[in-house]
């Protein structure tokens, strides 16, 4: 019986040589993954199944990267909470501040993702790691603090939208762009339970860092995960940081798609998403000058070295505009280091950028630019919900790397073409 | 079971953040949670509400952030079950895992207007409007699911089941 990529990883964790959307199984985790917000709960929740040690603590990362380095003293306070208990219970991939980044950005570069792996996160972005052809997903602390004790969690095998991207991408255009010109076919619910692959010639030539953010946002559409069959882009980043044997499988031919979307590039520009939802999705050339106050670059969607750089390409000899603060927060500790040695932070903080310590940042309203009543920002994060950065009279845009720079220096949305 | 109370009414695609805003996630403590609930869009909710009040949404309801703060803000706010056209998968295992009941159905919310008393029956999953009489089934709850609830969430689930008894032994 023929079946999708999601499916073959999902049956290869649960026992069965064959399974079908709708069934429920159950499965090996191959990395169970907690952040300093989430890991607190599922901590309680671990201590409370009475085990005594964690099922692997070779298949547990711990990253702090929400509220650190910490925001106020409840932050702080789970923060070392988690931190104490990565000691005591010897997890392996915790990672401190100084050493670490934005959990989505640090499994991947760590090698703790290979492709055919099954990944469970208490974060919703853990469908990012999809991109490398892994099944990976969000749940809540409870059921993370579960697989802590277990290794093993339930899933129903969610039926797959294919979405076919083909043709030749426009200048500037990005995987930022494909995907929210997707999530506005799709809509926020439009792939809610469902897989859902990336697929077609377009998203071949793609480097990995651009795939990451398409799969990154597949939860926007409220997919269960989102994935791209592993090809020699996606072995050659593995190969250079894990020892471990993929287990590299693509859909068959006749496997079963609940629907298959064909996605023409050609005419795709750069696109915006307008507040407050990832899905109120315009192409740059229906968006009218709206003034800023903030950009912001980072995030786990567009935090890698290939963004920062796109920023500096574009900054380079030029100024961020007067009134407006542009804030850049490097994805992790190697990133920031590499675009140190690069020139690109320098290029980045002569156009009158700040740079932020590697973490999650303003992108969930956390700490490092949070905004006042009526302000206005341009992020290349992945969401801009209603009093998501700041204050609910607050207004966020959603847009690439590319278009946040061209808006620093312009002090409105506008792309580079423009400068 | 059966549940009573006065509806508080949301419309589509209420996200976590909305539920429970990021700034206040510096805390798991549910009485804190319960406070700050619907901070942005209601502020003050659990003042307004009565312990067993009933919220009833639209569709794609705990949509974005995985975070369980949510529902335990819900639950601990004094809210007795959340009645949606749909749910977000995640807020979805979230509130069984916890204990929250939520009930699905396409019709109920559409007739369900904001301070109908409404009473609802977890076990069959019926759903009446005490005002006008309509009646309303829910989508009947996964046997699998129905299991963690009866046990009293996925922790008490897993270890009736010896789940957890792998190092224990």
């Amino acid at each position: 019986m023929s079946m999708t990529i999601t499916e073959k990883i999902l049956a290869y964790h649960a026992g069965p040589k064959h399974v079908s959307p709708g069934d429920l199984i159950e499965v090996k985790v191959d990395m169970a993954m907690a952040n300093d917000i989430t890991a607190p709960l599922a901590i309680k929740v671990f201590k409370q199944t009475g085990v005594h040690s964690v099922f692997d603590p070779e298949r547990i990362a711990l990253i702090p990267d929400h509220f650190v380095p910490n925001k106020d003293i409840g932050s702080a306070e789970q923060a070392k909470l988690m931190r104490e208990f990565a000691t005591e219970y010897h997890i392996k991939h915790y990672y401190e501040v100084g050493q670490s980044g934005i959990e989505h950005v640090i499994l991947p570069e760590k090698g703790l993702v290979i492709p055919g792996d099954l990944v469970i996160g208490a974060d919703s972005h853990t469908c990012t790691y999809g991109a490398l052809g892994a099944f990976s997903t969000g749940v809540g602390s409870t059921d993370l603090g579960v697989i802590m004790a277990t290794g093993k969690t339930w899933l129903k095998v969610p039926p797959t939208i294919k979405i076919e991207y083909e043709g030749h991408l426009q200048p500037w255009v990005r995987g930022k762009d494909l995907i929210l010109f997707t999530l506005r076919t799709l809509g926020v619910d439009g792939a809610n339970y469902r897989a859902l692959e990336f697929s077609g010639p377009v998203i071949k030539t793609l480097s990995m860092a651009q795939r990451f953010t398409v799969t990154n946002m597949a939860v926007e559409a409220g997919a269960k995960n989102g994935i791209i069959e592993p090809d020699e882009i996606a072995l050659a980043f593995v190969d250079q940081r894990s020892h471990r044997r993929p287990f590299v499988c693509t859909s068959d031919p006749g496997a079963d798609y609940e629907n298959v979307i064909k996605i023409v590039v050609d005419t795709i520009e750069p696109q915006i998403a307008l507040p407050h939802s990832p899905a109120n999705v315009r192409p740059l050339s229906e968006v009218p000058h709206i003034s800023l106050d903030q950009v912001f670059i980072g995030s786990c969607t567009n935090s890698y070295l290939e963004d920062l750089r796109e920023a500096a390409t574009i900054l380079k000899g030029r100024k961020v505009a007067k009134g407006i603060r542009l804030i850049v927060i490097p994805g992790s500790q190697l990133i920031y280091s590499e675009g140190i040695e690069q020139g690109i932070i320098k290029t980045l903080i002569d156009a009158g950028a700040v740079i932020g310590p590697p973490c999650c940042g303003p992108c969930l309203g956390g700490h490092l630019g949070i905004l006042a009543e009526g302000e206005r920002a341009l992020s290349t994060s992945n969401r801009n919900f209603m009093g998501r950065m700041g204050h609910p009279k607050s207004e966020v845009y959603l847009a690439s790397p590319a278009i946040a720079a061209a808006s620093a220096v312009l002090g409105c949305i506008a792309g580079p073409e423009e400068l | 079971m059966k549940l009573q109370g006065r509806v508080w009414k949301f419309g589509d695609n209420v996200n976590t953040d909305l539920i429970i805003p990021a700034r206040y996630l510096n805390s798991s403590d549910k009485d804190e949670l319960a406070r700050n609930c619907f901070a942005d869009v209601r502020p003050g909710f659990v003042e307004m509400i009565s312990p067993g009040d009933i919220i009833v949404a639209g569709n794609n309801f705990g949509s974005g952030s995985s975070r369980e703060h949510a529902p335990l803000a819900i639950k601990g706010a004094g809210i007795s079950v959340v009645i949606a056209q749909s749910f977000a998968r995640i807020f979805y295992r979230n509130a069984f895992n916890i204990g929250l009941p939520i009930l699905e159905s396409k019709e109920a919310p559409l007739s369900i207007q904001e301070g109908n008393e409404v009473s609802v029956d977890l076990a069959t999953g019926e759903i009446v409007i005490l005002d006008t009489g309509e009646r309303f089934l829910a989508e009947p709850v996964p046997a699998f699911l129905r299991e963690i609830v009866d046990a009293g969430g996925l922790v008490h689930y897993i270890k009736k089941k010896g789940l957890a008894e792998r190092k224990t032994e």
